[in-house]
């Protein structure tokens, strides 16, 4: 067994967080008039400002080995970037270890430290120094650099004069051409075009997987995640919960994010209506009340359905809608299809695994009768997302291409 | 495990670790602070239209008001027969590379956020590195002295010679108290008030339009309280020659600027590791 290359013990960050004064700085006169106000105000203590200590990380504990490719993964708030930040010393953990064996560069944000001003041939070497490249190293690299952000005609223009496309692109190609044994990347693949993007995850792979490199990839992209990484760490509120193979990784992330919201129930008390919706519920194939869906998971709606008198001619349709409420698609079932037992109607619809895209969806269900009545009609409910996990798109993940995935052949 | 990088140093991370290797980081991160001083003088004079003629021109200006104010109207006395032109000179050197290098580096921390939030190197870089860029500056200026010594047919004296160590000590007055305020400036914005302030107060404070001998003799020891004072009267000393230097008074400045170093880099150092946090 190889000795890690990083290991991480015990690792915890707090921050104190101030409740009165959320400014990130203070000023004298904040701090003096705070004097002055506890002075005056002795008995009054309940208006002065309380400190909380919020626990960013919480004993975390790791190895990573000489080419792996890590994944950090959790919701927002989760930890992923303070971790980031304490692996790159940017800011220190309170109590914990970490031992770190090679040459590490982050890459927290692309084009850090470009200065508009500067020609892109000026920035090139000054992001290069900021990332940990000695001019030697650049200049090795210069051409190959230009060439990969595709900017050669641009070289001696002030960078400030760059399209914001440009910009990224020469930002990454200065990056991605550093050669430290680990390298840290946070996010910074949902910049630029998705041709670009495509670009760079290639190029990512390769680093690690032909070079060797250990690389540590936070992202929100499962798609992009399950493409690059071998291996991830689930963090939740500061704690890994879970770590393992990057795509069991992923499937725990997503069915950990269960979330009440995510099901209908009629809110009418008195059940006048002749026919409606007393609840509807979205499921795995486990039964698990879930919000976020792979895609190539089947989606499961419940209905529970009251009649409290009975039409024949009653049509129940299903509607998919997108975020801003547009019809995506519709199918139409008579409600004389599913038994009614006591005044309740109780079924289970399934819609067939990897068609949706990955994206954000809600429904609209509608009750009603071909000539004019409606029996109840509830709009944008249930929620769901579809989750991209490796889908022929995923380098796309967060371009807006589409709902569906069609079934095609090249003739 | 391919052991061909037995070279690269373990690197440990834990509270309060970096106090042991800084000044080896600062080292191993030299290539940087070049670039970022190169990128501060290249972008200093950018869109100007006389560019660098400016570091030539604002200590030239303020040399003739204070000659003609100081000299002329209210008639001090120079120090021995130089003319007064370069006795101010001499002191505007000194001066105006402390004021230029306080109020740069004052505000190189918070006008560098987007490093410091996102890449690590020992922070002390970037204040010195606006130091190195008033240094320039001094430079330039200094040629226009060499000018002026051709235009009033002076020849310095031997003393000149020990010019440099005066030019080290302001080196070191400038650097100390911008570490100390640019800290403070990190948590206390107030501090890019109070830095324009301090420079404008201590122009007249500090001896540059006049001779230091003016001052009345029992009061030149408490004078030499302020760190300026002591370089300036080096700066005259060393170029003008005329004066017997106040070693007593030189000898308080140069406590004073080695406790403002101190206080600077040991404050600095102490709140260095939240900058990202409280930036």
């Amino acid at each position: 067994m190889p000795s890690p290359i990083i290991t991480v013990e015990n690792l915890s960050k707090k921050f104190i967080i101030s409740h009165e004064a959320p400014e990130r700085y203070k000023s004298l006169r904040d701090i003096m008039s705070n004097k002055v106000k506890g002075l005056t105000r002795k008995g009054n203590k309940q208006k002065s400002s309380f400190k909380e200590e919020f626990y960013a990380l919480k004993d975390i504990n790791f190895k990573v080995y000489s080419g792996d490719r890590l994944g950090i993964i959790g919701r927002n708030g989760a930890g992923k970037s303070t971790l980031l930040k304490i692996l790159s010393r940017i800011t220190e953990p309170n109590t914990g270890r970490i031992t770190i064996r090679g040459r590490v560069a982050s890459l927290l944000e692309v084009g850090t430290g470009f200065h508009p001003e500067l020609t892109g041939r000026e920035n090139i070497f000054l992001n290069g120094a900021i990332l940990g490249m000695n001019r030697a190293e650049i200049r090795k690299k210069f051409d190959e650099i230009v060439d990969f952000a595709e900017v050669e005609k641009f070289l001696d223009t002030p960078v400030k004069r760059y399209s914001s496309g440009m910009y990224v692109r020469l930002a990454f190609a200065v990056a991605a051409h550093l050669e430290p044994e680990i390298l840290i990347v946070d996010e910074v693949l949902s910049v630029g075009d998705a041709q670009f993007q495509k670009k760079c995850l290639g190029k990512m792979e390769d680093v690690s997987k032909n070079e060797g490199r250990t690389v540590l990839f936070v992202s929100h992209n499962m798609g992009v995640v399950t493409q690059l990484c071998k291996n991830a760490i689930l963090l939740k509120k500061g704690n890994i919960i879970f770590e393992g193979a990057a795509s069991e990784v992923i499937t725990r992330y997503i069915s950990n994010n269960t979330n009440e919201s995510n099901f209908y129930k009629s809110t009418d008390p008195n059940n006048l209506k002749e026919i409606f919706f007393e609840e509807v519920l979205i499921v795995n194939s486990n039964n698990q009340a879930i919000e976020d869906f792979q895609f190539n998971e089947s989606i499961y709606l419940k209905f529970r359905i009251r009649v409290n008198k009975n039409n024949p001619s009653a049509l129940i349709s299903f509607t998919l809608q997108n975020m801003v409420g547009e019809y995506l698609s519709t199918f139409v079932e008579t409600l004389n299809r599913f038994t009614v037992k006591d005044n309740i109607a109780e079924f289970t619809i399934k819609l067939q695994p990897s068609i949706i895209a990955p994206n954000s969806y809600s429904f609209r269900f509608a009750i009603f009768n071909p000539s004019d009545v409606v029996f109840d009609l509830i709009e944008m409910v249930c929620p769901i997302r579809i989750i991209d996990n490796g889908t022929s798109m995923s380098i796309f993940e967060g371009v807006s291409y589409g709902n569906f995935f069609l079934d095609y052949e090249i003739c | 495990m391919a052991d061909s990088k037995i070279s690269v140093p373990e690197l440990i991370i834990e509270p309060g670790r970096t106090e042991k290797n800084y000044w080896r980081d600062l080292w191993l991160f030299r290539e940087l602070f070049y670039i970022l001083s190169w990128r501060d003088i290249k972008v200093r004079y950018k869109q100007t239209v006389i560019g660098a003629v400016w570091s030539v021109l604002r200590p030239l200006l303020t040399m003739i008001i204070f000659t003609v104010i100081f000299g002329r109207v209210a008639k001090l006395p120079t120090e021995g027969t130089a003319p007064y032109a370069i006795m101010v000179y001499a002191a505007m050197l000194p001066w105006q590379f402390f004021a230029n290098a306080l109020s740069e580096a004052s505000n190189s921390l918070v006008g560098n956020t987007n490093l410091i939030t996102k890449i690590y190197f020992p922070r002390m870089i970037i204040p010195a590195s606006s130091v190195i860029v008033s240094f320039v500056d001094f430079a330039i200026s200094f040629g226009l002295m060499l000018i002026l010594f051709v235009w009033y047919h002076f020849l310095p004296p031997l003393q000149i010679i020990f010019l440099p160590l005066f030019i080290i000590l302001a080196f070191l007055a400038s650097f100390g108290i911008s570490l100390y305020i640019t800290a403070l400036n990190v948590k206390y914005r107030d501090f890019r008030y109070i830095i324009p302030f301090i420079v404008q107060f201590g122009l007249y404070v500090s001896p540059v339009g006049f001779s230091s001998s003016v001052i009345p003799a029992k009061w030149r020891l408490l004078y030499s309280l302020n760190p300026m004072v002591g370089i300036i009267d080096g700066f005259r000393w060393s170029i003008l020659g005329e004066q017997k230097m106040y070693w007593a008074g030189f000898l308080v400045s140069c406590v004073v600027i080695a406790l403002f170093c101190y206080i600077g880099v040991r404050y600095f150092r102490k709140t260095e590791k939240t900058f990202a946090d409280n930036i």
